[in-house]
């Protein structure tokens, strides 16, 4: 057996684990990244990019489908319906997949890290064993970054398999499913959800609270649940589902009872071809018994704000730790801090602002306070609205169609901006700029007093900000 | 917001203290409840102490290698809620530090002003927002300023924002770092606090001449059973004699302080004491009374205590006695001393010069067996003769190796040298 020392050995190469040993490297610190997998993690080889992929063919084939129409659209037409050949698009998906994939790895090689391929078996908190036998490798390492991510929470009762899939699978089915139903309305099942009906499936929703998506405020929802209705995604609210009964013909039946139906009551059935389960992920943390980290109730190693763990030169970031929301930008973050805080460097988490997206169609995003949260915390609040219907870009790329607007939080005393959420066709890449706000402790007067470039969709944001002054130009 | 101020747990059966081996938080980290803070060593084992709450910590006292006491608080956190605290207590009386002689150049003729005593740095306590801020909201500052202050080992909460809504801006940091009154501070009602938490440290090696006297004092206090006596000498009658010698000085003869009078009382009072003028081989168990009188006089210098010996005191009269202490010590303050100049002194003088103080306690200089600690002469009221009388009185301090010099002998010693410089003719005779 081979040993290797090393001053930083991180484990997982998903956003945060890579970010972490790119950083490392920089900094000229003798860095091992070891990933069981492929590097690039979740999000880059089965989550946020292979979902945006499938999404961004969904609307291309959706939209061919409006110029398949009699007399076209736009006045463009096209012959007949469109096809779509599922194993090709998976393909198409795979090459980009691959691109960002192997693009991670030479910024791992640039940046001198050692990226070592296989599971990483701890023998104490600074020790791991990746192989078996004779070829087993032993990594001895100073510190360690615990970036194992997380993976889809399964039901007891309704274990994966061929019929009951989880997100990964969603996204590389070689055949589209006729009949889905999506047990868990939150956004990766709703992004999912949308993506399969664009595509051309049945999609049903059972989902256990009052509302798809109850994270979001009711004003937020409303302009998809619209668009879901419209798109006839069939969704059941305050329900559970019990289990599956697989049929003869190869289809499987989805059994479900309301929320408060009596022990006993006979189950509804919905009979379909894929059950896909998005009823929320669980940390990674099974294999970090032997070194000793702690973990709180639910399975996430406990961390501070820099991410130490209780073990000292042992720290968690990303969806393992206790630390901020299960999301690739915050694995990111905090992966790029650890590295800093090994070379010395006094760093925290400690953000403003932690911006979250729902690539639904259409999409909702979110930063800061809602107003309700901002009068929960005792601020005195004024907010401002603006349609996409009343912006002129939104208008040319027709993403008014799904009646999105945008929605500006501030203290009516002093104007600080204390959340904006949108909801809209193309509204996500507004984020950055409300982001920035927030982090610096911007005004409303401070987004008012600065060019918005036109003819964009960053013009709403300015609108947004001086509808809540009282004086948007652009509305009634 | 409350303070929660945690004490060392009991930590295993009839633990009394730990020494802190260290601390896992820092002032300022944000812990969860059962977060490992602390490890402490006791005679029995290591142990981690977990967080008793979720919170800010706002204060840690003891740092590694502190011996901190069952029960004693050394933590307190900023919590949510009202805490167990209401306000800090007060931190445990630093231990004084170190007496460190120096040769008297000149006794202060005016009383000296006492030092001031140096306060403990008090964190700044947030009694309450020092800065006007919308309740329950953090301090505003963009992520350049944040990271400055955390660079810096500012809490913000503390720094008066001058921007838009109370942001805080460099310019604002740069005020609240130089410790000037914030721009803010005029136009916020509550003002803010210009004084910073810190919490930097300096580490510094004990090594060479520092880690010899750290080693020689360790020796002589662990091994030496030290009793001390004081007395108050009044000495306006040698002052008068001092006066009139100084003035009428042979050409080139050095200035007399108090310490040649001191010395030349010294070789009387010594000769009649031999048990004092000695050095105790503690190994061999033998005492060497010395007819010799090497007065060792402890100087503090640019790198360190240095005792130099002004030799054969005996044979000396009061100028020969001031002009070779005059040698000795200036040639130890320049480096130039030899070894001859350094060593083998049968007793010790150490004075503190115009830091002369009330009294203290004088480590022994192994392996002799006293100290002798000279104070500041001040004007005092004095009863004489049922009249209250201004009277120039200095104070003695010693200290005797008690297990060769007896109480009554050293008592004595230090009577004679009173009865000598308040009679300074019999110092002569």
């Amino acid at each position: 057996m081979k040993t290797r020392n090393c001053k930083v050995l991180v484990i997982g190469a998903g956003p945060g684990g890579y970010v972490a040993a790119i950083r490392a490297g920089q900094l000229g610190m003798d860095t091992v990244i070891v990933e069981g997998q492929r590097a690039g993690g979740t999000c880059l080889i089965r989550g946020c990019i292979p979902s945006k992929a499938l999404i961004h063919a969904a609307h291309t084939f959706h939209k061919l489908a409006g110029h398949a129409k009699k007399g076209g659209h736009m006045g463009i037409s096209i012959p007949g319906p469109a096809e779509l050949k599922m194993e090709d698009t998976i393909a198409w998906k795979d090459g980009i997949v691959d691109r960002l994939n192997k693009g991670v790895e030479a910024l791992l090689k640039n940046a001198g890290v050692e990226l070592v391929n296989g599971w990483a078996e701890f023998q104490d908190a600074k020790t791991v064993k990746v192989g078996k036998g004779k070829d087993a490798l032993l990594i001895q390492a100073e510190n360690v970054i615990l970036a194992n991510g997380s993976i889809p929470i399964e039901l007891p009762f309704m274990k994966y398999g061929e019929h009951v899939i989880s997100s990964r699978e969603a996204l590389s089915l070689q055949e589209l499913p006729k009949r889905i139903a999506v047990v868990g309305g939150g956004y990766i099942g709703l992004e999912l959800g949308i993506t399969f009906r664009m595509l051309g499936s049945e999609v049903t929703v059972v989902e256990a609270m009052d509302s798809v998506l109850p994270i979001f405020d009711k004003e937020l929802r409303r302009p998809l649940e619209i668009a879901i209705k419209k798109q006839k995604i069939a969704v059941h609210t305050k329900v559970f589902a019990k289990g599956i009964e697989e049929n003869k013909d190869g289809s499987v039946d989805l059994l479900y009872t309301p929320k408060d139906a009596k022990e006993g009551t006979d189950p509804e059935r919905l009979t379909v071809d894929k059950v896909l389960v998005t009823v929320g992920r669980r940390p990674m943390s099974a294999a970090l018994a032997p070194t000793g980290v702690a973990l709180d109730e639910r399975g996430f190693v406990k961390v501070n704000n820099k991410c130490e763990t209780n073990m000292k030169g042992v720290y968690a970031i990303g969806d393992v730790c206790d630390l901020g929301e299960m999301l690739a930008h915050v694995a990111s973050f905090q992966g790029e801090m650890v590295a800093e805080i090994l070379a010395g460097h006094n760093r925290a988490y400690e953000p403003a602002a932690v911006p979250a997206i729902v690539f639904t169609e259409p999409e909702v995003v979110s930063v800061g306070l809602s107003p309700d949260e901002a009068k929960a915390a005792g601020h005195p609040v004024i907010t401002g609205k603006f349609p996409l219907a009343a912006n002129g870009r939104a208008l040319t790329q027709e993403a008014e169609k799904t009646a999105g607007f945008i929605r500006v939080t501030a203290r009516e005393d002093d104007h600080r901006i204390l959340g904006i959420q949108g909801v809209g066709t193309h509204i996500s890449e507004l984020v950055g700029e409300w982001t920035l706000a927030i982090e610096m402790g911007a005004l409303l007067e401070d987004i008012a007093q600065t060019i918005h470039a036109h003819p964009t969709m960053t013009e709403m944001t300015h609108e947004g900000v001086l509808a809540t002054l009282g004086h948007a130009i652009h509305s009634m | 917001m409350g303070t929660f101020a945690f004490k060392l747990p009991d930590i295993g059966e009839g633990v009394v203290e730990g020494e802190v081996v260290e601390w896992m938080v820092a002032v300022g980290d944000t812990v969860k409840e059962d977060d490992p803070i602390l490890s402490v060593m006791t005679d029995k084992a290591t142990v981690e102490i977990p967080a008793p709450c979720d919170g800010t910590v706002t204060k840690i006292i003891g740092e590694a290698g502190d011996i901190l006491p069952v029960g004693v608080v050394c933590i307190e956190f900023e919590v949510d809620g009202d805490g167990n605290a209401s306000a800090s207590e007060p931190e445990p009386a630093a231990p004084a530090a170190e007496e460190v002689p120096e040769p008297v150049a000149e006794p202060e003729p005016e009383p000296a002003p006492a030092p001031e005593p140096t306060p403990a740095p008090a964190p700044v306590a947030p009694a309450g927002p020092v800065v006007e801020r919308a309740p329950g909201t953090k301090p505003l500052a963009a992520p350049a300023v944040r990271q400055r202050a955390r660079d810096a080992g500012v809490d913000l909460y503390h720094v008066a924002g001058s921007g838009p809504a109370g942001r805080i801006t460099h310019a604002d940091l740069d005020v609240h770092l130089s410790g000037g009154a914030s721009r803010a501070t005029a136009s916020m009602p509550m003002g803010s606090s210009a004084k910073v938490a810190k919490t930097g440290t300096e580490e510094i090696k004990v090594i060479g001449l520092r880690r010899k006297i750290a080693d020689s004092m360790m020796a002589s206090y662990s091994t030496i059973p030290h009793f001390s006596y004081f007395e108050e000498v009044d000495v306006t009658e040698l002052e008068s004699l001092r006066q009139h010698l100084n003035a009428t000085r042979p050409e080139g003869a050095p200035k007399l302080t108090y310490l040649p009078f001191i010395m030349l009382a010294l070789v009387k009072g010594l000769g009649q004491r031999p048990e004092c003028n000695a050095l105790f081989d503690d190994e061999a168990g033998v005492v060497t009374r010395h007819e010799a009188i090497h007065l060792g006089i402890a100087t503090q210098t640019d790198r360190g205590l240095y005792v130099p010996v002004v030799k054969h005191v005996e044979a000396m009269d009061i100028w020969s006695a001031a002009a070779e202490m005059g040698r000795v010590t200036q040639a130890t303050r320049d480096g130039k001393a030899g070894v001859d100049e350094l060593t083998g002194s049968t007793f010790t003088i150490t004075s503190l010069g115009r830091m002369g103080g009330l009294g203290a306690t004088p480590i022994i200089n192994k392996p002799e067996v006293g100290i002798l600690g000279v104070h500041n002469a001040k004007d005092r009221a004095v009863v004489i003769d049922g009249r209250v009388e201004v009277r120039r009185i200095m104070n003695l301090s010693s200290s005797w190796d008690h297990r060769v010099v007896d109480g009554h002998d050293g008592a004595s010693l230090v009577q004679l040298l009173k009865s000598m410089l308040e009679h300074p003719a019999t110092i002569f005779m």
